[in-house]
């Protein structure tokens, strides 16, 4: 067995290890970045759109908005992305494999945000509205000035579980070739067969941006929002 | 190469993507047996009064939970060989998901137990019962039916997890249709039937999931009926 022979040759030099390859690692961290980034402004972006959709007094815009987060939510992510990779060339629609990753990452997870928005809208007091049209705000001033800021200090914890989540899934992009840190990992796998190194590396990698810089930000964001509304958190 | 939909292939090809599906079932029915299992053993490392245990305990919980599945499939495929032990495809795949979805498991048990009043505890103590007997006559009762949506809601989470095990070469339905695309070098038909048939299997099970969470929530009187 080849990588057990390795081991024994290469034990105690994790050092060299990272040494030789800490920078592939590194710049596959960067593209994992990246990916992360891009596709948490779309599905921001799409949950707020499709959540105030679902929220639609008009049958046919709930229906879409229903349909699209059933749909999303009810097949896997892998399905997806290889979809949206290998199936849409054929309806001549071709995605370079980034932009492939970042929709369908950004899709997948509007679908789970967009529910996460509409229950945040539906926590707003009955009051608030009621106050808005009382002082005659049109619909769009309504949604936008009153209960759009109010919704953040409820969406943000939901919504910071599901960002450490999208982390967690833009490892799947690595599969449609895009050469992120999990796509890394697996080609030094596959030329030096130190699987302990490279995997645990990665899975540290991932651990740290999650725990030390994601989460410290979504964080920061649930306080800000709190600041906004006037609820200092304790 | 003919563009556009081709049903005689579809109808060919099904017959092996009904039996994948099967091997779906089987290995998110599998997966989640063991991640029940775990959380349990999860749960019990919150529960002791060692506080070392409980620190140790929970930064595993948070490193599981905060890594990708992806890689963690890797490295127990790969480097458990390393050091001698060597595991079939799908043993490694079922470990795997039993300890990630076990980690997740364990917050719901958590949550659940944290759901009963503090006042059943101190009337079990008046009544002289002891911690076993409050456990398995008064807490646990009351703490299952709040853990049920939470353990439904990860039951339909690792059967759309599954096609992540056909990287490791696990011969469930993701798997065949990439064996199917690329023998035939067509993915459309393939790919598609693998969404759909996710669809027709998760869709209800997240509407049983969603009725029982209704259910549970109509029987605590959280809704009026």
């Amino acid at each position: 067995m080849p990588g057990f022979q390795n081991l024994k040759e290469n034990t105690l030099t994790y050092f060299e290890f990272l040494n030789e390859h800490g920078v592939t690692l590194l710049l596959g961290t960067v593209t994992t970045v990246k990916v992360l980034v891009c596709s948490m402004i779309l599905y921001v972006i799409i949950s707020m759109i499709f959540g105030l959709m679902r929220l639609s007094k008009n049958r046919a815009i709930q229906g879409i908005a229903t349909v699209y987060i059933e749909f999303f939510r009810g097949t896997s992510l892998l399905v997806q992305l290889f979809w949206a990779y290998y199936v849409l060339p054929f309806f001549g629609i071709s995605l370079e494999a980034f932009t492939a990753g970042v929709v369908a990452l950004g899709l997948n997870f509007g679908a789970y945000g967009a529910e996460i928005v509409r229950a945040g809208i539906l926590a707003v007091p009955r009051g608030q509205w009621e106050a808005a049209h009382a002082l005659n705000f049109t619909p769009a001033k309504r949604i936008k000035r009153i209960i759009i800021p109010q919704i953040f200090p409820i969406i943000l914890p939901p919504a910071a579980n599901l960002t450490v989540e999208l982390l967690k899934a833009t490892a799947l992009v690595a599969l449609v070739t895009v050469v992120d840190l999990t796509f890394e990992a697996k080609q030094i796998n596959s030329i030096t067969w130190l699987s302990a190194q490279c995997f645990g590396t990665a899975l540290l990698i991932y651990y740290i941006i999650a725990r030390f810089a994601l989460v410290p930000f979504l964080r920061w964001l649930e306080v800000l929002a709190a600041r906004k509304v006037g609820k200092e958190r304790i | 190469m003919q563009m556009g939909w081709r049903w005689d292939f579809t109808f060919e090809i099904l017959p092996q993507m009904a039996i994948a599906t099967l091997n779906t079932i089987l290995a998110a029915g599998v997966g989640y047996a063991i991640a029940l299992v775990v959380g349990l053993f999860f749960l019990l490392g919150q529960k002791t009064p060692f506080k070392i245990v409980n620190w140790i305990n929970r930064e595993i919980v948070e490193f599981i939970r905060s890594t990708p599945l992806l890689i963690q499939l890797f490295f127990v495929y790969f480097v458990l060989p390393q050091f001698g032990i060597t595991l079939s495809a799908w043993v490694c795949g079922m470990i795997t998901i039993g300890l990630h979805f076990g980690t997740y498991l364990s917050e719901v048990y958590r949550g659940a137990l944290e759901g009963v009043p503090k006042s059943q505890w101190e009337a079990c103590r008046a009544l002289n019962f002891s911690t076993i007997y409050t456990y398995r006559r008064i807490v646990l009762p009351q703490a299952f039916p709040i853990a049920i949506p939470g353990m439904g809601n990860y039951l339909v989470g690792i059967f759309k997890d599954t096609p992540l095990l056909s990287t490791i070469g696990v011969a469930e339905l993701f798997h065949a249709a990439t064996a199917v695309g690329g023998y035939n070098y067509r993915y459309l038909e393939p790919y598609t039937l693998v969404g759909i048939i996710f669809l027709t299997l998760s869709i209800p099970a997240a509407m049983w999931v969603r009725k029982l969470e209704n259910d549970v929530n109509k029987a605590q009187g959280k809704i009026k009926k």
